[in-house]
């Protein structure tokens, strides 16, 4: 048997790389990328909680096809703002998008 | 000891004294084998059936010059696309090039796992508890791969064609999945074998179970769909030979190219396999009086007369323009396939 | 004398920590190093495209470690949603994007020298909760998932369900409306 530790470390290693994704990206879509990482992360955790505490009664799986449903939601209207950014202006860094700061 | 390939590995294995543990990643390596040389040979005789099929009925015979009746040519072809030389592009992106035709031919490749040839356990490599949902999963990963090859081509034609083709792919994804849906309601499960079983028995000693009794329109929503995502006739905008010179595959030569080619054979038999298990009951015969012929046979013959009916309407329909398959696609099969579904839950709670 | 790769026991000198290599922690540990691989390959590699299909392998890896945990139906959910819809969609904005034919777009990581220890940082509080807390839980055998979501889905999760569906409809609806091109701005 597995023990749950290992299911957990990984969730929590896949986690902080998707920080590290959204915190060091330019691209704004590089960012939306680590946000997933992030997602898929918390699904990982999720599931092995279902698995190890209560195998008989899913709470965690039906919880975790809500995530991927809002993250499916949200993938697509982030996106759509971000082709409207770049059918303004020219380019998608999100150093350079700073057009409501005082 | 029983004469299924487990059995046979474990006699041969027991000769040589390899360990015990060894024997189930080896089963699972042969049966790879198999069926990758079944889809070799399957797709070797399926171009030459529609080289000669669409001949026929454009009245004039196909190729008969290569072996007997021309038997042999695809092999000559196959041969000849082999020894082509392999080129990429000098501004193309190497690896994803390289690799999309991999993420192309794989899962047409994957989905043989749960198609259930004949009856019982050992003519299905793994009946899975979520046969159909694993089909419909990795027939959505091509997808990817096309959207890649366009883009590493470096070609603006070949870009189009990926955009044009993976918007067709992802249009039609939706109908085929809710026509899939009343057969396993009809059926209560998953399971491939378990949706063929559903379909055991006779009305009055003569009509057979088969879905296609209560299912005649979703069959032909998953027929339209399932024709529309693997690229054929009269939905084959995506190789287009006439319009985008070859669409998404204008870069590739020799090896590459044979593998798109390979993958779009291979998923003409998987359509037609997957059409014969949800609706017209997979091994099961006629009438149970003719149940001294072999599941197989029988599975293979009713596979045989779906890839005909393929290549019929391959032979004799005009091509759809993009803008009209969109919108039949969204606008008329899945509204169409929502009210099968409805339909279909009716009579599962009526019956 | 059979070499049996069931069950190895490395460290068995007499010490409480005993570690047996079964092939089940093989293919854990096969899967992880996979995912994390993939995953650190995401946010640095330097042309997007390239970081797009490493996502594409760890989502793969994430289905896999799903398949570890008897989660069956969720795994084909994971593949098809996210490898067949979510990454369409990404590939779909980055070729609307990017200039076109400039795939070496220039992604250098900004600011890592502040990030990296801010990762850390969390990483090891995450560490330390998970490895010293004694959850001391076991798994139990499971059977096939997807009878049990379903009812569960239509019967005690039903708000939640058709709300989910509300979501996405907005979801849809917004987005067609934030990316249409605006035909009045075109003064032919």
């Amino acid at each position: 048997m597995i023990p749950l530790e290992w299911y957990l470390a990984l969730a929590a290693v896949l986690f902080c790389t998707g920080i590290f994704g959204v915190l060091t990206r330019r691209n704004a879509i590089g960012i939306l990328m680590g946000i997933e990482l992030m997602l898929n992360a918390a699904n990982i955790n999720l599931v092995a909680f279902a698995r190890y505490m209560h195998p008989t009664i899913l709470t965690g799986h039906i919880f975790a096809i809500f995530v991927i449903t809002i993250a499916a939601a949200e993938a697509a209207v982030g996106l759509a703002i971000i082709i409207s950014i770049y059918r303004n202006i020219e380019l998608i860094n999100v150093d350079k998008i700073n057009v409501m700061k005082w | 000891m029983s004469l299924t390939l487990t059995g046979i590995i474990k006699l041969v294995f027991g000769w040589l004294h390899i360990p015990e543990f060894l024997v189930q990643p080896t089963v699972m390596i042969v049966a790879a084998a198999i069926i990758l040389g079944f889809i070799l040979l399957v797709v070797l005789y399926l171009v030459y059936g529609l080289r000669k099929v669409m001949g026929w009925i454009q009245a004039r015979i196909g190729p008969n010059r290569v072996g007997w009746e021309g038997l042999a040519q695809t092999i000559a072809d196959a041969l000849k696309l082999l020894t082509k030389e392999d080129i990429i592009p000098k501004n193309a992106d190497k690896w994803p090039f390289i690799i999309a035709p991999i993420i192309v031919f794989v899962p047409a490749y994957m989905v043989y796992l749960v198609i259930p040839f004949g009856k019982g356990n050992g003519w299905v490599v793994q009946d899975l508890n979520i046969g159909i949902l694993y089909v419909v999963a990795v027939l959505a990963i091509p997808t990817i791969g096309i959207i890649t090859a366009g883009w590493s081509s470096n070609n603006k034609w070949s870009l189009l064609g990926a955009f044009r083709a993976a918007a067709q792919i992802i249009s039609y994804d939706i109908p085929l999945v809710l026509a899939m849906v009343p057969a396993v309601m009809l059926a209560g499960t998953l399971s491939t074998q378990g949706i063929v079983n559903a379909q055991q028995g006779t009305w009055f000693g003569i009509f057979p179970r088969w879905f296609i009794v209560s299912q005649g329109v979703g069959f032909i929503i998953y027929l339209l769909a399932a024709l529309a995502e693997s690229n054929m006739t009269p939905f084959d905008i995506m190789e287009a030979e006439s319009e985008l010179v070859a669409g998404f595959n204008t870069e590739y030569s020799g090896m590459k190219f044979a593998l798109f080619f390979l993958a779009e054979f291979a998923s003409m038999f998987t359509v037609s396999a997957i059409a014969v298990t949800l609706f017209f009951g997979g091994w099961l015969p006629i009438h149970p009086s003719l149940s001294f012929i072999p599941p197989v046979i029988w599975f293979l013959g009713k596979a045989a007369v779906f890839i005909f009916v393929i290549m019929w309407i391959r032979s004799t329909l005009p091509r759809v323009r993009v803008d009209q398959l969109m919108s039949f696609g969204w606008k008329v099969l899945i509204p169409v396939a929502l009210l099968n579904i409805a339909w279909t839950g009716l009579l599962v709670i009526l019956a | 004398m059979p070499f049996d790769l069931h069950s190895i026991n490395l460290f068995d000198m007499g010490k409480q920590f005993v570690f047996t290599l079964t092939l089940q922690k093989i293919s854990f540990l096969a899967v992880a190093f996979m995912t994390f691989a993939s995953a650190v390959a995401v946010v640095t590699m330097k042309n997007i495209f390239h970081s797009l299909l490493f996502l594409v392998l760890t989502f793969l890896g994430v289905a896999g470690i799903y398949l570890l945990l008897s989660a069956d139906f969720l795994a084909a959910v994971q593949v098809l949603v996210y490898i067949g819809a979510i990454t369409v969609l990404i590939m779909f904005a980055l070729m609307l994007t990017s200039k076109l034919m400039a795939k070496r777009v220039s992604q250098t990581m900004e600011q890592w020298i502040v990030a990296l220890p801010v990762t850390l940082g969390i990483l090891v509080v995450l560490i330390r909760l998970v490895v010293l807390n004694p959850w001391g839980m076991k798994a139990a055998p499971a059977g096939p998932t997807t009878g049990i979501i379903g009812t569960s889905l239509m019967t005690k999760y039903l708000l939640p369900f058709e709300l989910a569906s509300i979501v996405l409809l907005v979801a849809v609806v917004g987005a067609i409306l934030l990316a249409k091109e605006d035909k009045s701005d075109d003064p032919s």
